[in-house]
């Protein structure tokens, strides 16, 4: 039991800190409360859809700013815009502000201004997936000592 | 036109839930987004609802059901869509006489593009992402449709 409390206090610890430090909002919580009994891996199986479409639109952005005879920031913004949906829908807040300004960038057609938004998304969704892999190995770990996982709140 | 959303928890009782459910059951609904991640998350907001969902990954999907005699009580449809987006998709869908509800999904910004996808044929407008509460309401809207019907 003693096993069991102190994952569910590293799970409650974790999944707090996500929220207070801003890089999940109240829709993460409202997909967990989507998860039941027929859905268990719910949360799991949309957080990795998300990470595949991160990665896809982070490629996509980056070969589109590379190109040397003229960047073309429709493209680029194309893709902002598909991963600002993305990342509201999951509730990865940070990596979402950060498309609202990289999509100004694209509006003003600066180069240097999307490189670097380009580098802060690419840093933002690599912390966010490292926190929620831990967050879901915790939740196997407790599901698998015996123990349920924490209420959402 | 109904616009704009935050997300909001909104829990259902254990009783409401089965008579919301045994309500939704004979509604069917097209979700029509070229987002795996989208589709997914929509077709568990709606099934919580007791509804019957299918999915289409394009306008042109969408488009090709009905014209292929599949119907519809609710269409949520994105808007930025490869092959036929889903203002396109609207348009066609009207212009073929479908009287189904179309509900726009999407996270555009520009109020000049809202508009212009609420004129090609949109009964209700939301910005990603879709709540219970916007579900809710819509699923309110599309039984008082049906039952003027």
């Amino acid at each position: 039991m003693d096993v069991v409390n102190q994952l569910q206090r590293q799970f409650i610890d974790n999944s707090a800190s996500l929220h207070r430090e801003g890089f999940l909002d109240d829709q993460f919580t409202q997909l967990q409360k989507l998860q039941d009994e027929n859905s268990p891996d719910f949360v799991v199986e949309v957080a990795s859809l998300f990470f595949e479409d991160c990665e896809k639109l982070i490629n996509n952005m980056s070969r589109a700013l590379e190109q040397q005879q003229g960047v073309d920031f429709k493209q680029v913004d194309a893709s902002v815009h598909q991963l600002k949906g993305s990342s509201s829908s999951i509730g990865a807040v940070r990596v979402k502000n950060i498309c609202v300004a990289f999509r100004s960038f694209c509006e003003a057609q600066n180069r240097e201004g999307c490189l670097r938004c380009l580098q802060q998304v690419t840093h933002e969704y690599s912390l966010l997936k490292n926190k929620l892999q831990t967050l879901f190995r915790l939740e196997k770990q407790i599901l698998a000592a015996g123990g349920s996982i924490p209420g959402v709140e | 036109m109904v616009s704009g959303n935050s997300a909001s928890s909104s829990s259902l009782s254990m009783k409401s839930d089965e008579d919301i459910v045994n309500n939704n059951n004979n509604l069917r609904v097209l979700v029509v987004d070229d987002s795996p991640m989208i589709r997914k998350l929509h077709d568990m907001y709606l099934k919580k609802f007791g509804l019957k969902v299918q999915v289409a990954e394009n306008g042109k999907q969408a488009v090709d059901l009905f014209h292929f005699g599949a119907s519809f009580d609710l269409i949520l449809m994105d808007k930025e869509m490869p092959i036929m987006d889903g203002e396109e998709a609207t348009k066609e869908l009207r212009t073929m006489g479908v009287t189904s509800m179309i509900v726009g999904v999407t996270s555009l910004d520009s109020p000049n593009e809202k508009q212009a996808f609420m004129e090609a044929g949109l009964d209700y407008f939301f910005t990603k992402p879709l709540t219970t509460d916007n579900i809710s309401f819509i699923l309110q809207e599309l039984n008082k449709k049906n039952n003027k019907n």
